[in-house]
């Protein structure tokens, strides 16, 4: 019977990781379904990113005040989770703060534990207040109705609870070492839950083991739940962030990338030498179907746009710098994000359902983002500057827009008489190419 | 204004055997928008004053591709690149510099893949070398204490991490540079990139350019400096718009200097 808590510890344990474990391989099976492309390069040069953007939280602190509570509630949460290490030791050999051996350094890192779990309190607080009672305008776009908006509110209180879990544990263990009860050796230093111990004072020495032993259970049970829910959530950005600013885009951001496809094509009609029949068959032999151009679904962009999807914060920075956006266009490069994501999800759950992907007559274009968003960008880059985690919504805009064009001939009329001037004239208006330099004339 | 302008092209100094030290890309707009001819003057006249020996491609040259590629159309991209490609190396062309962010993008970040590799200059980076080298003077004239904002273009800046040349050359003309509140990195487009300049905007509330200029108004200029001919014909719209056109000009960078000096 002893060794109840034990197992049921272990089994928590493991379920809970394995759970995680399980929808982790989901991303990345899901993100693999992404087409292929080159991140390999410059590994320094993507090192040093990860460890200022994701690490050292560089674009963070571009809006100061979310900056800086960003990080502590950044760096709390991580220095916090070393407690975990102890409360895993303790549930599975059924100790008692096993490391207290460590004597003055127990004591400074429960005590420094504390502080920092009432500073994540206070900055989950700040965080709550700004996207509930100050309403900041970027929380309350059209896109962050039903559960992004949930979602954001639930993670906040998540990280309420559990900071009050672990302060009321230590509180309760307080007056227990006061009491000098059982196993509660004298330990560790408790700056903030000595001030919650007071409340306990007078309550029986088994109310209290109930009390410590049920926020210790909770405590525990809470951050394997809030483990598994980062999968369903924005959250996932606390582990994707950093995969996703190591393999971000290192080429000047005006820098479009020019698809191989097209050039091969390109190549052979502008080489005289060429047989034109005999050239493509050949193609298609090796390749089966020609290439599709640009993206109409997620299975169209590449493996780099889809890890960006799971990574977005949905933060809004990128949305609230958009100038579309700012003068009230349609376009929100937030919500091409998400829309990826949601899609790239639908998607996943339809292989895990029928094993392989089956046509459901959806797609990315249209039944999520509609061509008037992909229509109102400027290519300004604003979006990809303001993102703190590296991703390029433009990009996914551009593929769109090409797969619009070369796919569907669905280009805007304006669009196509100064693309068909470009080809007639070489120059998007209709001006005669033999008239290029009149200006040095007139 | 019906000057002419010596400018020659790379077919004349072919056929002297000769070869300039830079390429001039005029660029679209600014061979065939009247707004953007004049800046192409601008920048003549200062090459010709720092005596740099330079050509354009005249009737040889064609649309980089920016506005097709922006749009979707990469195919139509690629044709144009490798048409203007072939015609630059036949030339042997080692350095260009344009006056237009959009085709110093694509030129300098999107023609190597395609076979084109030149080393290309915006022409605010240009003469800010010419300056360096002592090649060019810049001096306040006219516009010495004037207020002054630079808008900053999304393909100059954002795009390719080129704040400080513009403004470099813009404090050599003992001006007061003002900086709006949403400039360099944080700069807000005007509103003409992605195509958007050939097409007539998405619903919304509020044109992009109008929203810029107000930006640049609160700054309570005399000029608007800009560095991109779509930039400028944005600015000057919104300036219209405003009904500010009689108190304030939008001058590229280039007509600034020219202008200090009387060319
Ligand atoms: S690049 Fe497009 S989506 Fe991004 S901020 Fe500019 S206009 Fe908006
Ligand atoms: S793309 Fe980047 S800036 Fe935009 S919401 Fe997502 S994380 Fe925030």
């Amino acid at each position: 019977m002893q060794y109840i808590p034990n197992i049921l510890f272990v089994i928590a344990l493991v379920a809970g990781i394995g759970y995680f474990i399980k929808n982790i391989r989901k991303v990345i099976r899901n993100i693999r379904l992404g087409k292929d492309v080159d991140r390999s390069d410059d590994k320094a040069a993507r090192f040093k990113n990860m460890a200022m953007i994701a690490l050292g939280q560089s674009k963070m602190v571009r809006r100061p005040i979310a900056g800086i509570l960003h990080i502590v509630v950044y760096i709390g949460f991580i220095i916090i989770n070393i407690e975990v290490l102890e409360i895993i030791i303790d549930g599975i050999f059924g100790t008692h703060r096993i490391f207290s051996f460590l004597g003055p350094l127990y004591d400074f890192l429960i005590g420094s534990f504390e502080i920092l779990a009432f500073l994540v309190f206070v900055g989950v607080i700040l965080f709550w207040t700004r996207r509930n009672v100050i309403k900041l305008k970027r929380f309350w776009n059209p896109e962050m109705k039903g559960w992004p908006k949930n979602d954001g509110n639930l993670i906040l209180y998540f990280e309420m609870v559990l900071m009050t879990l672990f302060l009321v544990m230590n509180a309760a263990d307080l007056q227990l070492q006061e009491l000098g009860s059982g196993h509660y050796i004298s330990a560790g230093s408790y700056p903030i839950s000595q001030f919650i111990s007071p409340l306990f004072e007078g309550m029986s020495e088994g109310s209290l083991i109930l009390l410590e032993r049920g926020a210790w259970w909770l405590h525990i049970l809470g951050i394997l739940v809030f483990l598994n829910y980062l999968y369903f959530s924005k959250h996932l950005h606390i582990l994707l962030a950093f995969p996703n600013t190591y393999y971000g885009d290192l080429k000047p951001k005006g820098q479009l990338d020019n698809l191989e496809a097209v050039t091969k094509e390109v190549m052979l009609m502008m080489d005289p030498n060429a047989d034109p029949f005999a050239a493509p068959a050949e193609d298609q032999a090796e390749e089966g179907e020609p290439e599709k151009f640009g993206a109409s679904d997620v299975m169209d962009l590449n493996w780099a746009q889809l890890l960006n999807a799971y990574t977005c914060t949905e933060c809004g920075r990128c949305t609230s710098e958009c100038p579309a956006n700012q003068t009230g266009k349609k376009l929100s490069p937030r919500k091409i994000m998400m829309d990826t994501r949601d899609r790239l999800k639908e998607v996943g759950d339809n292989i895990d359902k029928n094993g392989s992907f089956v046509d459901d007559g959806k797609q990315l274009l249209n039944d999520y983002i509609s061509t008037e968003e992909l229509w109102a960008c400027t290519s300004c880059n604003a979006c990809v500057e303001a993102c703190p985690v590296s991703i390029s919504p433009l990009s996914i805009i551009m593929d769109m827009r090409r797969y619009l064009v070369m796919e569907e001939s669905a280009a805007p009329t304006d669009l196509n008489n100064m693309m068909s001037n470009i080809e007639n004239n070489g120059a998007p208006w209709p001006f005669n190419q033999m008239d290029r330099v009149n200006w040095s004339k007139e | 204004m019906s000057e002419t302008i010596k400018v020659p092209t790379m077919a004349e100094y072919m056929a002297e055997g000769k070869k300039p030290e830079v390429l001039f890309w005029v660029g679209c707009a600014g061979s065939f928008d009247d707004r953007a001819k004049k800046i192409t003057k601008a920048f003549v006249k200062l090459l010709h004053s720092a005596n740099v020996d330079f050509a354009v491609l005249g009737t040889e040259e064609s649309c980089t591709g920016d506005p097709a590629k922006r749009a979707g159309n990469e195919f139509l991209f690629q044709m144009q690149a490798v048409t203007n490609i072939e015609v630059m190396n036949a030339y042997e062309i080692k350095k260009v510099v344009t006056a237009c962010p959009h085709c110093f993008n694509t030129l300098k970040n999107e023609y190597p893949v395609l076979g084109g590799d030149y080393d290309v200059m915006h022409h605010t980076q240009f003469l800010k070398s010419l300056l360096d080298e002592g090649r060019l003077t810049v001096e306040g004239g006219k516009f010495k204490g004037k207020r002054i904002t630079f808008h900053d273009p999304c393909y100059l800046g954002r795009a390719n991490n080129v704040y400080e040349a513009p403004r470099d050359l813009l404090k050599k003309l003992e001006v007061e540079l003002i900086e709006m509140k949403r400039c360099k990195r944080n700069g807000l487009c005007c509103g003409a990139g992605g195509a958007q300049m050939f097409k007539e905007p998405e619903p919304g509330n509020k044109d992009v350019n109008i929203e810029r200029t107000e930006d640049a108004l609160e700054t309570k200029p005399d000029i608007i400096a800009a560095g991109c001919p779509f930039c400028n014909t944005m600015m000057t719209d919104g300036v219209k718009n405003k009904e500010k056109e009689d108190s304030i000009d939008v001058m590229d960078v280039a007509e600034l200097i020219a202008n200090a000096q009387d060319l």
